[in-house]
């Protein structure tokens, strides 16, 4: 199930970028079945992205940002990407795909499985990745999104919980 | 032609069947549906004298055409035991003294899965350790169980859906069980168990999680009260990583399924022939 090959090659997505230029492609949703997710985890009050950038020309210069957005550092194969690599700059409030095709957040699992369509497979056999709900009915899924960071995927480390005590060895 | 032996054999086995029959509770396992009805009304009412607090008992049987399995990425496991802490929550364990009904061990991953360079008490500031995988051990819930077969009483089983069971009110506490387990994945309750009154989990089930008396064995039942309501089980929905997966490995659509023919999967002592139907696997 879902073996089609997802990996695109990421350099593409600039030519394709280019090309899509100035015509605005429709919003669809996937073509496969609907899938219980939670939101995803926005900053307070950054979303809608339109709010702020209705009416701001697109830079599509490749740069560190200064003006704004200063707190996100990317660690996520940074020499080779940066924000419209996966953000849009026509529509601000979606993500577009390498092909130019639009992706809205709620669906970026999608955006994700071109670069990671082992882990995308898995996640929608429900071996990667927390579910909740009923094993034999409606499950919730979490975005990729939920558990990584998409700026720094990486998994970061927790407090265990106690340590169990040890059997006592000087019982009355 | 009835031989002399066969007789006698049968003659002595319908007399023990009809001595068991008539002292004492039957057990619920085999009892009428009305019987473990109001065997379960009656623990209710006790809970409610003892704990002054409402415990629904349910007395839910397999489900048909389900087998259960349980599936852990040790690939994914971080060692931060949010699962044995759940598992107290949702099971009703005593908190003193501790049981855990889950217990993680911390290996090396240059010595790879070995059980006596485990260390279970292992508490750094934060999960995982460099060099270090983690495995949880609960009970493997056998399909060749080799506690049930010791038990004097008949008070431990495997039910149709697969679960091992121990039904509370039969268990003597001689421990034979323990004993017999591989996986040190039993639990005797030495004293009265105690529990905060406010952490009680009231939705239990007379097989499972409902509170215990002092002097018998407890373990994990892939938490039967949620499982058989079609619910995952508490370690599975609380896992950070998601490395805990469950589901019926009869249907050919589940995870389990998935897990088990696409992943390399490993069970524990497998040479003992116990027949886990709890799977290790690593996902990379």
């Amino acid at each position: 199930m879902h073996s089609r090959a997802m990996a695109i090659v990421p350099a593409l997505c600039g030519l394709v970028l280019l090309a899509a230029d100035g015509t605005k492609p429709p919003v669809v949703t996937s073509p496969s079945e609907h899938l219980e997710v939670p939101p995803p985890p926005f900053s307070d009050g950054i979303f809608p992205c339109s709010n702020c950038h209705a009416g701001m020309p697109a830079d599509r210069h490749r740069r560190e940002l200064t003006a704004m957005h200063t707190d996100i550092a990317l660690k996520h194969d940074e020499t080779h990407r940066w924000c419209l690599d996966c953000h849009d700059a026509d529509n601000r409030d979606v993500l577009h795909l390498a092909s130019g095709e639009p992706v809205k957040f709620d669906e970026s699992y999608r955006l994700c499985g071109q670069c990671h369509g082992e882990k995308y497979r898995d996640w929608r056999a429900g071996v990667h990745g927390r579910r909740t709900g009923n094993w034999n009915g409606a499950k919730t899924y979490l975005l990729c999104v939920n558990c990584h960071n998409p700026h720094q995927p990486r998994f970061h480390a927790l407090a265990p919980k106690p340590a169990p005590r040890p059997p006592n060895r000087n019982m009355k | 032609m009835v031989s002399r032996r066969l007789f006698t054999q049968s003659a002595a086995g319908a007399a023990a069947g009809m001595i068991l029959t008539a002292c004492g509770p039957k057990r619920l396992y085999e009892a009428p549906k009305d019987q473990l009805k109001a065997r379960i009304a009656e623990m209710e009412r006790k809970y409610k004298e003892e704990l002054g607090k409402d415990i629904a008992v349910s007395g839910a049987g397999p489900i048909p055409g389900v087998h259960f399995a349980y599936a852990l990425d040790i690939s994914r496991c971080i060692g931060c035991r949010r699962c044995v802490y759940a598992c107290v929550a949702e099971n009703n364990q005593s908190r003193d003294p501790q049981i855990h009904w889950i217990r993680v061990f911390e290996m090396e991953k240059e010595k790879g899965v070995d059980f006596s360079h485990a260390d279970p008490y292992y508490n750094p500031a934060e999960v995982p350790e460099e060099g270090h995988f983690y495995i949880p051990v609960g009970c493997q819930q056998c399909e060749n169980p080799p506690c049930t077969k010791v038990c004097p009483t008949g008070a431990t089983w495997a039910e149709k859906d697969g679960i091992v069971v121990i039904d509370y009110d039969w268990c003597i506490g001689c421990r034979y069980c323990m004993a017999a387990c591989p996986y040190g994945a039993r639990h005797f309750n030495w004293t009265q168990p105690t529990i905060p009154e406010n952490e009680i989990n009231p939705n239990t089930h007379y097989l499972g999680n409902r509170p215990r008396p002092k002097g018998v064995v407890e373990k994990c039942t892939f938490c039967i009260q949620r499982a058989r309501n079609g619910r995952y089980p508490a370690c599975v929905e609380v896992c950070p990583v998601g490395a805990r997966k469950f589901g019926n490995i009869l249907d050919a659509d589940s995870e389990i399924r998935y897990i088990i023919e696409h992943k390399r999967v490993l069970v524990l002592k497998e040479e003992l022939n116990t027949l886990p139907k709890f799977f290790y696997f690593y996902a990379t």
